[in-house]
């Protein structure tokens, strides 16, 4: 196990290198550069230099990204031009609601998927089997913010029951839950049809192993032999599942909150490319990556402590 | 240089089989009609294989036909193909036969409902909806199969590289790839197109940009296995150098799983291309697509002109369903081919 941690560990340190290194890549690729960006087309050549003087952006490349990480390290990700507050600040204000909603709408796809895939699984090829897939599908096939409209749609506009838009959230708890249901909704429904597919698959592998026909000759009713011998099998995968699915979820989240102003990172992110805000876009696109790579880790670390097989190659 | 490879392989292997069969169930998800076509070809198998292996061209044509028939017996992929080709003919030969004016605004129609004269009503710039659906129609299928095309390329050729050469460079080639895993793949297709001129051109390296990474994991594994084939073996032992051997002998092998990977890189093209569009990237009026379309009919949304929602958004769960219903008959193909080959 330590063997194992301590390579997954190394090599998701070398994943993070690397995606700062994008980061900072495209921090310099700015057409004009990050003085123009910051002064606009029309500042003189002397204040352009004199800001390039005085954030560094005259030094050598390497030792400006040197500077840059060791700021990043520490927290310090610049200045937001539009907002003027430090963007670890912004951050630090946004990120805990992502938590929030990709967690919620994580957790209930689950809670949906497994029952759902493992009932396909064991009617497979019958009726209740394709009606599932039938539906999954057309919602595997929508682009999530078409999701949120039919949300929209029959829940708002239809059965006026819930808010629209999510503006209102952070006035109490009542509202929250309240204005949270849709764009939870929204990002769970596409999460389902992309996990209980996966659970599907899972289960019929497992219903054709041999075990399951010791467990039934043994006498073991059905109902037992599903929920004792397959789920419990068919579920470990599911596990690193999560993991694979976070960079669709967080990037599901930028759609579901620009669509219903859910103030996260991704409305954070979605205001700052409007406005070319970009010290505010690099730290949000900094700050999602290293929450993918940390919750990919989490995810492989709890497969294999759940899963010896993965310990000992 | 071995040791670095190992560990490469032992770590990317479980989350790219995990990706694979992810990828691959997609199509998966009618497979009676998989079931009925094994057996009734099951006698034809040994016999159109033979020549596939030895790679004589003369004799592919039994494969081939094979492979149609196949294809044909999966009723869902041969719907999905008919339907395919019927929203192409539309949106390529439609405004030939229903023209429409698509470049000047016209404020007198705007918002009107279907009509005669409209059959699918106006936009609020007075464009036929219609005749617009078709327009967009032509963006969106574009963008999707350049990307399918640009980032199969690209992910095959880097794939097939890093699984090929092995040791310290496919470690090397593979951690790039599990770096733009890790970035949400959203973030960064809006990033880039804030930092380049939203032309379709960049759009389509954009989202190429995020999409070779399948490939490239997928075909790495392929070639992991294929490189120490026989065949290949044998290929190097006449003298053929690294780069014929991957051109001719490997990636020849490894066709067959990217093709269906393409296929279903098409539908999530076109998705990614809608939901960039929703955010606001996209090119300039008048050029649209369907995404743009779903947007402002969403804008609209409140005031009750539904007309301008949902023939997009029809389009566009219409053509992503029968992409991934083709890419199922395609997946039924090769999994019957190597099923065979493995027996």
């Amino acid at each position: 196990m330590t063997a194992y941690l301590a390579r997954r560990l190394g090599q998701a340190v070398v994943v993070l290198l690397l995606v700062s290194l994008i980061v900072f890549g495209l921090l310099h690729a700015l057409p004009g550069g990050l003085v123009r960006a910051q002064l606009g087309p029309k500042a003189s050549p002397y204040a352009v230099r004199q800001l390039a003087v005085q954030e560094g952006l005259t030094k050598p490349l390497p030792v400006q990204y040197l500077v840059w990480l060791g700021h990043a390290l520490q927290g310090n990700l610049g200045f937001s031009y539009k907002l003027n507050t430090p963007v670890s600040t912004l951050l630090g204000e946004y990120f805990p609601r992502d938590l929030l909603l990709t967690g919620a709408a994580i957790a209930l796809a689950i809670a949906v998927s497994v029952p759902l895939g493992a009932l396909q699984a064991y009617r497979r090829n019958k009726g209740v089997d394709y009606a599932f897939s039938g539906v999954l599908l057309a919602l595997y096939s929508m682009p999530s913010f078409l999701l949120g409209v039919i949300a929209i749609i029959v829940l708002n506009i239809e059965l006026p029951l819930l808010p629209s838009t999510a503006q209102q959230f952070g006035q109490g708890f009542g509202t929250d839950v309240k204005v949270l249901v849709l764009p939870v909704l929204t990002l769970m429904l596409g999460n389902i049809a992309y996990y209980s597919r996966y659970v599907r698959s899972s289960v019929i592998d497992n219903l054709l192993e041999d075990y399951v026909r010791t467990a039934r000759a043994k006498g073991a009713p059905w109902s037992r032999v599903l929920v004792r011998h397959v789920l419990r099998n068919s579920l470990l995968p599911v596990v690193s599942l999560i993991g694979i699915s976070f960079p669709y979820v967080v990037s599901g989240s930028l759609i579901v909150e620009a669509l219903f102003d859910y103030p996260g990172m991704g409305l954070l992110f979605w205001d700052a490319e409007q406005s070319r805000d970009y010290p505010v876009l690099l730290g949000v696109v900094l700050l999602v990556s290293v929450a993918v790579v940390v919750g990919n880790l989490l995810a492989d670390l709890a497969y294999a402590a759940l899963d010896p097989r993965i310990r000992y190659d | 240089m071995t040791d670095a490879s190992t560990t490469g392989s032992a770590v990317t292997g479980p989350t790219s089989a995990a990706l694979d069969t992810a990828a691959l169930d997609t199509a998966a998800l009618d497979t009676a009609a998989l079931d009925t076509a094994a057996l009734d070809t099951a006698a034809l198998d040994t016999a159109a294989l033979d020549p596939a292996v030895a790679g004589m061209p003369a004799n592919a044509r039994p494969v081939w036909r094979d492979n149609v028939a196949t294809f044909a017996s999966n009723r869902f992929a041969l719907a999905g193909l008919v339907a395919l080709v019927v929203i192409a003919l539309l949106c390529f030969v439609g405004p030939h036969l229903y023209s429409t004016n698509q470049e000047a605004t016209n404020l007198i129609n705007e918002n009107l409902p279907p009509s005669g004269q409209f059959p699918l009503g106006t936009n609020p710039e007075g464009f036929d909806i219609l005749g617009r659906l078709m327009l967009g129609g032509q963006s969106t299928l574009e963008v999707g199969f350049a990307v399918a095309l640009v980032a199969t390329a690209f992910g095959t050729f880097w794939g097939a590289i890093a699984g090929y050469a092995g040791g310290l460079l496919d470690a090397l080639l593979m951690r790039v790839v599990d770096t733009m895993l890790s970035i949400p793949f959203l973030f960064f297709v809006v990033l880039l197109g804030t930092l380049l001129q939203p032309t379709l051109p960049l759009i389509v390296v954009a989202i190429a940009s995020v999409s070779w990474l399948s490939t490239a994991r997928i075909v790495r594994g392929e070639t992991l296995s294929l490189r120490t084939r026989d065949y290949v073996v044998a290929a190097r032992g006449f003298g053929n150098g690294h780069l014929r051997l991957v051109l001719r002998h490997v990636v020849p092998n490894a066709l067959g799983v990217v093709v269906v990977n393409a296929t279903l890189k098409v539908a999530d093209a076109i998705l990614l291309f809608a939901s960039i569009s929703f955010l606001g990237l996209g090119v300039p009026p008048p050029a649209t697509n369907w995404g743009r379309m779903l947007t402002t009919g969403i804008n609209n949304l409140f005031d009750g002109y539904w007309w301008q929602l949902w023939p997009a958004a029809i389009a566009i769960v219409a053509t992503v369903v029968a992409i991934n219903a083709v890419g199922d008959g395609l997946h039924d193909v090769v999994e019957k081919r190597l099923g065979a080959g493995r027996r």
